[in-house]
């Protein structure tokens, strides 16, 4: 793909030549990367592959080196965390991020993007809108008969859910999720991937995950990182046979 | 309306809990003591302020400054300055070199008043310095500090530094700030003699309205998304971040209302006590007033002046009976705070309330209330 493709727009996301250095370790090495509107895709690699700092690096947390990312036409590269997240980027942790001693509702409060600087945050009143987004997220993620209970005593499979019911609540156009159903049993697998499955309907996703066959249920198109750089790149199945991918990463 | 009522009385627990500190610090003390007594109660009640002060910033928000003593001493300072000026009339100060100028300017070969002493003529700016002087000095610290993300145990060292250096160059500038001595013979407030003992009744209960006046104040805070905020910064900064929200922004607010909010006590100090030195800005002083908070349980607003009553109290009780016990059971009590009760004062309460409420329930209970109420983990006394 040329630099030429990100011009067409179309594009929800566009990483063109990323470069990250740290003390002249590439992390990520001029990465071009484009994701569609409503686009399910999952990055997998072995560790060290430079899939976090990919997600660092498209939130703000980490600075690039070099290269573009351009999400929905505006640079995110030289925008502060908070600008990134209010422009329409949603992050999850890889541990589940979610504030321990407040409720689930006072969880999903939090996390509605109303009131944001400190003078509204001073006046914000919590209307009925604000319920109704509350308990219609904490339907989608399972844990309505939950909402009153302090967030530290969750199952750890609920906390995933509950920091992604957070990101929900900023209804952002891209959402990424780092490890969404590490430590979660079978169920919660399956019930995570409906629950991506529904999410991904309006708006783009953008997921890291080890377990394939959790990647096999919900990837509309995978990408293989390997040492900063893509190894490969399509459906499941041609990423599958790829001979690379299977010698770095999927084994014999 | 009435929800905000609720808000800031904090349901039945909440108001239970403001009856009783009313009823201790406008009618107990006041009857209990005599004028003398009282007046040492006064002053412990101006460092309530800097306690309270502390309990939105580090018991909150998470953010512990070891230097509230830089804004207790400006706020004293702006007040001292006025106050000095008015004492220092030509009169007065017939026998000096230059008469009509603060004494300790004359001994220093001052012959006129520097530019920065001339707004203290005047009362109402001197009130105005008092709550916007330190809040911006608090808004560069802050700002300095927050926006490059200093933090945790840096802050509260780079806030001992200031407060170091603010006593170094008060001390060293004797000519413009009294030097080690501070500010002293302060006498009137617009011709109103603060040293009779109707005037310690009118300053005590001054002190009182103001110090709930600033509990209200925080409770508002607290219960609101403001204070919701707060508690995720001190849990889940980078979280917060990533909602949405710019945090530095937070911190540098919360700072400067605490700064504001321990000025007033400092004006306060002053005018009950009757002098200002750089004694109270330095690192010892700013480390009590942290210990006062710890004691109390540094999330509870009403816990805090609970613990600062307390270890004042022990302080004067020991150092006129002990004094050279006082420091080691001043350190002692700290350890054991920190090792035995986190919670402070406000925790024990907290693990043995049921008992109360046992015998609250005779008197008619409203649950829903206080399970409101205690809904935000922190503002529960």
């Amino acid at each position: 793909m040329s630099s030429l493709v990100s011009m067409t727009n179309g594009f929800v996301l566009a990483i063109e030549d990323l470069t990250v250095s740290f003390d002249g370790f590439k992390a990520v090495d001029a990465l071009n990367m484009y994701i569609d509107q409503n686009e399910l895709r999952v990055v997998i690699g072995p560790n060290g592959a430079g899939k976090t700092t990919v997600l660092d690096l498209i939130c703000g947390k980490t600075k690039s080196t070099s290269g573009t990312i351009k999400f929905m036409d505006k640079e995110l590269t030289d925008m502060a965390e908070h600008e990134i997240v209010r422009a329409g980027v949603g992050r999850k942790f890889q541990t589940p991020s979610i504030y321990e001693n407040l409720t689930v509702d006072q969880n999903l409060e939090i996390s509605y993007p109303r009131g944001r600087n400190v003078f509204k945050s001073l006046t914000f009143k919590r209307t009925e809108e604000v319920d109704a987004q509350v308990k219609k997220i904490a339907a989608e993620i399972m844990l309505t008969d939950f909402l009153g209970m302090e967030a530290a005593l969750l199952s750890h499979g609920q906390k995933q859910w509950l920091e992604i019911g957070m990101l929900l609540m900023q209804d952002p156009k891209l959402l990424m999720l780092d490890e969404p159903v590490a430590g979660m049993s079978a169920k919660e697998r399956d019930d995570t991937a409906d629950l991506l499955r529904k999410i991904s309907a309006n708006r783009s996703v953008l997921v890291i995950e080890h377990d394939m066959e959790f990647v096999k249920k919900i990837a509309d198109k995978v990408t293989v990182l390997h040492q900063g750089k893509i190894l490969a790149e399509g459906s499941m199945e041609k990423v599958q046979a790829d001979e690379k991918v299977i010698e770095v990463y999927l084994g014999h | 309306m009435n929800t905000i009522a609720n808000r800031l009385l904090g349901g039945k627990e909440g108001t239970l809990g403001l009856v009783l500190l009313a009823a201790l610090i406008l009618i107990v003390l006041p009857l209990g003591l005599d004028v003398f007594r009282l007046n040492l109660a006064g002053k412990y009640l101006t460092y309530a302020f800097v306690a309270v002060s502390l309990v939105l910033l580090w018991g909150n928000g998470g953010i512990l400054s070891l230097g509230q003593g830089i804004f207790f001493g400006l706020g004293g300072y702006a007040m001292a300055m006025f106050m000095k000026l008015e004492a220092s009339d030509p009169v007065a100060t017939a026998i000096q070199t230059t008469p009509g100028i603060p004494d300790f300017m004359d001994w220093n070969q001052l012959t006129e008043i520097p530019l920065f002493w001339i707004p203290f003529e005047s009362l109402t700016l001197t009130i105005i310095a008092v709550l916007t002087v330190p809040a911006l000095f608090a808004y560069i610290i802050g700002y300095a500090m927050f926006k490059r993300r200093v933090g945790g145990v840096y802050f509260a060292i780079i806030t001992q530094a200031i407060a170091l250096i603010l006593t170094i160059l008060i001390v060293g500038q004797q000519g413009y700030t009294g030097g080690v001595n501070g500010i002293t013979d302060l006498k009137t407030v617009l011709g109103w003699d603060t040293r009779t003992d109707s005037a310690k009744y009118v300053l005590y209960y001054l002190n009182a309205v103001l110090l709930f006046g600033v509990i209200f104040l925080s409770r508002y805070i607290l219960t609101s998304k403001f204070g919701m905020i707060l508690l995720a910064m001190r849990d889940k900064e980078e979280r917060v971040r990533f909602s949405g929200y710019d945090v530095s922004n937070y911190k540098i607010f919360v700072f400067c209302l605490a700064a504001m909010i321990s000025a007033i006590g400092g004006a306060m100090f002053t005018l009950q006590v009757g002098f200002m030195s750089a004694s109270f800005i330095g690192i010892v002083p700013s480390i009590e007033m942290v210990i006062f908070c710890a004691v109390g349980g540094r999330a509870s607003l009403i816990g805090a002046i609970y613990g600062t009553l307390l270890v004042n109290y022990g302080k004067t009780f020991f150092s006129e009976t002990y004094p050279e016990l006082w420091l080691f059971l001043m350190g002692g009590l700290f350890i054991a705070v920190v090792m035995f009760f986190p919670d402070g004062l406000a925790g024990i309460y907290n693990k043995y309330k049921h008992k109360f409420t046992l015998l609250t329930k005779f008197i008619g209970s409203d649950t829903d209330a206080d399970a409101k109420a205690t809904e935000i983990k922190g503002v529960k006394a």
